[in-house]
C-alpha cells in the first residue's frame, strides 16, 4: 500500500469513528424524544409542573420537586467541594513537599475511580445511620450533599490542579520578587490566571453530579417532596428513572422519558454556558 | 503498520455497533410479535418475584421435553399484562389477582406468596396490628413510644410507585398511596431490607420468602406477625404474614399445546417442593 492509499484509508476509518460517535448522541436525543413524546402530547408540558402531586399510577404528574431535589443536591454538593477541591489544589501546589504532594494528588486519583455504587453503599452503612442519629430518619438531602460533594471532590481538585500547573513560573516569581506574601501571590495572581481552568473544573463537576444516579438512590430517601430542611428526604429525576422505569406502563413510562429530556435540556444548557464562558475567557 | 492499526480499528468500532445492536432489539417491547409462532421457544415475561419460579419450572420442563426452550423475562406484573395482551409474550407472569378491567385474560395461579411487615431486629415491638400499621403509614402515629416500644421517631420505609406489592399494601389497608406519608422510598426487597436493617427505627414491607431468608442468614430483621391478617394460607411455617397474593400465569386466548403443557406442568404436584424451596406456598386443589 502506498503511504498516500494509506493516507486516504486513515481519513475515512477516522471519518467513520467520528462519524458514530455524532450520532449515537443524535440517536439518543432522537429517542429521548420520540419516547417521551406521548405524555407531552397527552400530558402536556405544563402539568408537569402544575400538577397536584407525581402519583403517575393516578394520572398526577408533577416534576417540579424532583427537578428542584437535583439542584438543591447539586447547588449543596458544589458549596461543598469547590472549595474543598481548588484549596487542595493549592495545597499541591504551594505548600506540600514534593513527595506529599505526589501521594496527595495519588490519593485523589483513587477517589475518582471508585465506582458511584461503592460510594453509596458506604453512605447508607456508615454516613446515613450517623444522620439517623443527629436528625431522624437518616437517608436525607444532606446525606445526598455529602455523598456527592466527596464525589465531586477529585474532579475538581484534579482540574484545578492541572489550570495552576499552567500558570506561567515566571509570573510567580516576579510576584515573589516584589515582596508579595505566599498567600498573597495565590490569591490575587496564581487563582485569577487559573480562573477558566477552574471554572471549566466546576463545570465537568456539576455535570457529573447531575448525572449521578445510584448513590443518590441509596441515600436520600427518594420521597418525593420539596425538602423543608437539609434532614428531610429528596428524590432526583436521575433516581426517579432508575427507581420506577423497569415498572412503568403507558404514559407512567412516558413521563420518566420527559424527565430524562428535561436533565439532557439542563447538560445542554450547561454545555452551551461553559462554551461561552471558555470563549470570553479567552478573548480577555 | 498504520493501516493494520487502521483496519483494526474499524472492525473494533463495527463489531461493537453490531453486536451492541442484538441485545437492544431483544429487550424491544415496542417492536412486532416476534416468537409467538416459533414451536420451539416458549416466552415468559413480567413479574420479577414469579421470575425465578417460572425459571426453574422452566428448566425441569426444558428436560422433559427436548427442543422446547424456555425463555424467562422480567419487567414487572403490568408488563407481562401488556406483553400478554399485545401477543408478545405466550404467558405472562402476574403476581396479583387480575383487575376487573384485565377480565380478558385467563389466570392460572401456580402459588402464593405473602408480604410481611419487617423492623429492625432489635425494636421491641413484636406484634402489630392492621390499624396500628395503618395509623404508622399515614402519619397518624409518629412515634414508637404510642406503641409501647421506645421513644423515637418511626421511620417509614414505602415501595416505589408501579410495584405490585405496594398495590396491595395500599389495599390491604384501604388507603391510597397518596395518604402514605414516608420517610424512605425504596425499590426492590433488597434495598427495603438493608435499609431496615440499617435503622433501629424503621418499618417496611417486603416478600416473605425474601425476608425470611435475610432473618435467617443474619440480616438484622425480623418479620412481625399482624395480629389481624387476613390471609388465606394456612401452614405451618408461614403464619406471620401481612396477606398473600396469588402468583399467577396469564394467557390472551386458552391455553393450547405447548401453553397449555407448560401451565399443567407448572401446577402438578410434582411442583411442589420447588415452589416451596422459594419461600412460596403451593396451590392445595
Amino acid at each position: 500500500m502506498s503511504p498516500s492509499q494509506s493516507e486516504t484509508l486513515t481519513l475515512w476509518a477516522l471519518r467513520g469513528v467520528a462519524s458514530i460517535a455524532g450520532t449515537v448522541v443524535l440517536f439518543i436525543i432522537a429517542f429521548l424524544f420520540l419516547e417521551a413524546l406521548p405524555a407531552l402530547k397527552e400530558i402536556g408540558p405544563f402539568r408537569f409542573f402544575n400538577d397536584a402531586s407525581w402519583h403517575p399510577t393516578d394520572g398526577d404528574f408533577n416534576l417540579a420537586p424532583m427537578l428542584l431535589g437535583t439542584l438543591l443536591a447539586t447547588l449543596g454538593a458544589l458549596a461543598l467541594a469547590t472549595p474543598l477541591g481548588i484549596l487542595s489544589a493549592v495545597f499541591i501546589h504551594y505548600y506540600a513537599s514534593p513527595t506529599l504532594g505526589r501521594v496527595y494528588r495519588r490519593l485523589i486519583g483513587l477517589l475518582a475511580g471508585i465506582p458511584s455504587v461503592v460510594y453509596g453503599f458506604w453512605a447508607l452503612v456508615v454516613l446515613v445511620p450517623i444522620i439517623g442519629r443527629i436528625h431522624p430518619p437518616g437517608p436525607s438531602l444532606c446525606a445526598g450533599v455529602l455523598i456527592l460533594a466527596l464525589m465531586i471532590l477529585p474532579t475538581i481538585a484534579l482540574l484545578a490542579d492541572a489550570s495552576l500547573t499552567r500558570v506561567p513560573p515566571q509570573t510567580l516569581q516576579g510576584a515573589a520578587a516584589l515582596g508579595l506574601s505566599r498567600w498573597s501571590i495565590i490569591t490575587g495572581i496564581a487563582l485569577p490566571a487559573a480562573k477558566a481552568g477552574l471554572a471549566t473544573s466546576i463545570i465537568l463537576a456539576t455535570g457529573r453530579a447531575l448525572g449521578e444516579t445510584m448513590a443518590l438512590l441509596m441515600v436520600s430517601g427518594n420521597v418525593v417532596q420539596i425538602p423543608l430542611t437539609l434532614f428531610d428526604p429528596i428524590r432526583t429525576l436521575t433516581a426517579n428513572i432508575a427507581l420506577e422505569m423497569a415498572y412503568a406502563m403507558g404514559n407512567h413510562r412516558s413521563a420518566l422519558f420527559v424527565s430524562g429530556l428535561v436533565l439532557m435540556a439542563i447538560i445542554a444548557a450547561l454545555v452551551l454556558f461553559s462554551e461561552r464562558f471558555s470563549k470570553g475567557e479567552m478573548s480577555v | 503498520m498504520k493501516w493494520i492499526l487502521v483496519a483494526l480499528l474499524s472492525v473494533v468500532a463495527f463489531g461493537g455497533l453490531f453486536f451492541s445492536a442484538r441485545p437492544f432489539k431483544a429487550m424491544d417491547t415496542t417492536g412486532t410479535p416476534k416468537v409467538s409462532h416459533i414451536p420451539a421457544q416458549l416466552l415468559l415475561t413480567g413479574s420479577s418475584t414469579v421470575a425465578p419460579l417460572a425459571a426453574e419450572i422452566g428448566k425441569k420442563f426444558e428436560k422433559e421435553h427436548p427442543g422446547i426452550r424456555v425463555d424467562v423475562q422480567t419487567g414487572g406484573s403490568s408488563r407481562g399484562i401488556a406483553d400478554t395482551r399485545r401477543g408478545l409474550s405466550d404467558i405472562g407472569m402476574v403476581s396479583r389477582p387480575l383487575h376487573e378491567d384485565e377480565a380478558d385474560l385467563f389466570a392460572f395461579t401456580i402459588a402464593q406468596d405473602g408480604i410481611s411487615m419487617i423492623l429492625h431486629k432489635d425494636n421491641p415491638i413484636e406484634r402489630l396490628s392492621r390499624t396500628d400499621v395503618g395509623n404508622i403509614y399515614t402519619g397518624r402515629l409518629t412515634n414508637w413510644k404510642a406503641l409501647g416500644g421506645r421513644d423515637a421517631p418511626i421511620i417509614v420505609v414505602n415501595k416505589a410507585e408501579g410495584r405490585s406489592t405496594l398495590e396491595l399494601f395500599t389495599a390491604f389497608l384501604k388507603i391510597s398511596n397518596r395518604d402514605i406519608q414516608a420517610d424512605v422510598v425504596i425499590g426492590d426487597n433488597a434495598q427495603g431490607i438493608k435499609t431496615v436493617a440499617g435503622n433501629v427505627n424503621a418499618i417496611g414491607y417486603v416478600s416473605v420468602g425474601a425476608a425470611k431468608y435475610e432473618a435467617a442468614v443474619g440480616i438484622r430483621i425480623k418479620p412481625i406477625p399482624i395480629s389481624e391478617t387476613v390471609t388465606t394460607i394456612k401452614t405451618s411455617h408461614q403464619q406471620n404474614f401481612l396477606l398473600a397474593r396469588p402468583l399467577n400465569l396469564v394467557t390472551k386466548i386458552p391455553p393450547e399445546g405447548m401453553v397449555s403443557a407448560f401451565i399443567d406442568f407448572a401446577r402438578s404436584s410434582r411442583m411442589i417442593p420447588i415452589i416451596e424451596e422459594q419461600q412460596f406456598v403451593p396451590v392445595t386443589k
